[in-house]
């Protein structure tokens, strides 16, 4: 199935509330060519985990494997984009989130896919995205206790971590 | 080794922080072992020891500039990670009003480096597998042919590990007067080799009891937790991205997946030996028809690429298969010369996030064996 066949099937199940639109250009500039590789499908936060859930169960999707997680800073808004691959059909598709950044809280969808965990942990460290219902939001990669998040853009480096300069 | 033992003679629980400088972490990776004897409760990995925030790096660097960048995440096989970038880099440009078209002489020498990078990376694998299991002779075997195609891309690009080789519209340099026949030569004596290695230690006896049956993880599972690359094909799997989506000229070659049974140690371990050996083939077939068409001495080897870089605005995930899986990347472009953020999926990453689940239960001396069965390198898993 193509990303747009796929697309269409999420909002024949969800409705075009949930499953907003399905961005392939850039908003800046509608003329530009496609360039959204593959092309996102825009999912109402709350419900990321049911849609999650289906794209992997559905025969017709089977969304097996999440490849990759990726957590982006789009200024007033924070974004989880997931990208999907179904080793059954070998077709790809991807999902996207967006969240205001003063309420960044987006469903765990670690359920569907384990692999989730640790990508998860990875954009709360780094992204401050906080995923509801995930089992273990430990820090991963920074170390206990580090303040902000280093990928927003508007990061400011801490001046001390426990009591060692930061800045060199 | 893998023989439970029995419930009766359980005694205390005791916390053994294993790492993060221990020979058989393979870098700087901590596990926070609990065990009960010899027997492991679970095992908590801790990394992050060598992050350095690439991504917060990319954002401020210009596209070719990132590049160097790419090479010290997994410095094992820095020219599989160079590839994945530019390739991506090259697609949102394909895109925009001002495509790069890459050479055909550019598009031989990737593959010939990645093939060589791969060898090379999985000559490590199997050498330290070997340390970590206890035989020290392989790993000397492997790191003296190891270290003939390490000079061979110092003579290519000036540097042993971190070449900054393949750029954005070709690579950095020409195939130096008489490279092509010390490739050559190389690849004749290497295929053979790795029978030598097959004699020295996949069907020692101690190495298959240390290995075979120890760390299964099914199709299914692998697939879950997003295994990839010989991880996955160790399980059965044949899955490929050369094959699958063909990036480059993959699809101008003809070789096989090398695919294992059980998804063990043992057959992850295997899977790599016999991609060693398609390597060679890739390798042999680019070789030749280059010479068939006169090295393409009529081509340049690389494409010109004037003024700065500018991708369109858009978002592309891009993946091609380094020796340790699918390496991801996603590329926010905003139409400026610097990325607007770079999200790496690294291969080791995942394959390291099913340490926990498949060491419980098992004897302390079997997460060694896990360990360097899934081959990780810790400067892609922490970034």
């Amino acid at each position: 199935m193509t990303a747009e066949e796929i697309h269409g099937r999420l909002r024949e199940r969800f409705g075009d509330d949930v499953v907003t639109g399905l961005v392939l250009t850039d908003e800046s500039d509608p003329k530009s060519p496609v360039i959204y590789d593959p092309p996102q499908s825009m999912v109402d936060a709350p419900a990321i985990a049911e849609v999650a859930m289906f794209c992997r169960d559905e025969d017709a999707l089977r969304l097996d494997s999440l490849m990759c997680l990726s957590a982006l800073d789009r200024g007033s808004n924070l974004s989880v984009v997931y990208n999907l691959h179904s080793m059954t059909h070998r077709h790809v598709a991807a999902l996207r989130v967006d969240v205001p950044r003063a309420a960044a809280v987006v469903p765990s969808v670690e359920r569907a896919w384990k692999t989730a965990n640790w990508h998860e942990r990875e954009a709360h460290d780094l992204m401050g995205i906080a995923f509801s219902g995930h089992s273990d939001l430990r820090p991963l990669i920074l170390p206990e206790g580090w303040e902000g998040y280093p990928l927003r853009k508007d990061y400011e480096v801490q001046e001390y971590y426990r009591g060692m300069k930061v800045p060199y | 080794m893998a023989e439970p033992t029995t419930r009766a003679l359980r005694t205390d629980t005791m916390v053994l922080s294993m790492g993060p400088q221990h020979p058989s972490t393979h870098g700087v990776l901590r596990l926070e072992l609990k065990t009960d004897g010899e027997v492991v409760q679970d095992a908590i990995p801790h990394i992050g020891y060598l992050h350095r925030n690439f991504e917060k790096h990319a954002e401020n660097l210009t596209y070719p500039q990132i590049i160097p960048y790419t090479d010290r995440m997994d410095y094992i096989a820095a020219m599989n990670n160079e590839l994945g970038f530019v390739l991506a880099v090259e697609e949102l440009l394909a895109r925009g009003p001002r495509p790069v078209e890459v050479p055909e002489k550019a598009e031989y020498i990737r593959v010939i480096v990645c093939e060589l990078n791969r060898i090379a990376s999985h000559l490590l694998a199997f050498g330290a597998y070997g340390l970590d299991i206890g035989a020290f002779t392989p790993f000397l075997y492997a790191f003296r042919d190891r270290e003939t195609i390490l000079e061979l891309f110092e003579e290519l690009s000036g540097a042993r590990l971190l070449y900054n080789y393949i750029r954005v519209g070709g690579v950095a340099r020409d195939f130096p007067g008489g490279f092509h026949h010390k490739l050559r030569s190389f690849l004749g004596y290497f295929g053979p080799q790795i029978d030598v290695y097959n004699t020295l230690l996949s069907n020692n006896k101690i190495f298959l009891e240390r290995t075979a049956g120890i760390g299964v993880l099914g199709v299914d599972e692998c697939i879950q937790n997003g295994w990839t690359g010989p991880n996955i094909r160790g399980a059965g799997l044949a899955w490929d991205l050369r094959k699958e989506e063909p990036y480059s000229i993959y699809d101008r070659f003809d070789f096989a997946i090398p695919v294992g049974k059980n998804g063990d140690c043992w057959d992850r371990y295997m899977v790599r030996m016999d991609e060693m050996r398609e390597s060679v083939k890739i390798a042999t077939q680019a070789l030749d028809q280059m010479e068939e068409r006169g090295l393409l001495e009529d081509e340049n080897f690389t494409a010109k690429v004037r003024g700065t870089l500018r991708p369109p605005a858009g978002e592309i995930y891009m993946r091609t298969e380094t020796p340790r899986g699918d390496l991801g990347y996603y590329i926010h472009s905003d139409g400026s010369d610097r990325p607007s953020r770079v999200k790496v999926r690294s291969p080791c990453f995942t394959a390291l996030s099913a340490l926990r689940k498949m060491s419980r239960g098992l004897l302390i001396a079997d997460v060694v064996a896990i360990i360097g069965s899934i081959d990780i390198v810790m400067g892609e898993i922490d970034r």
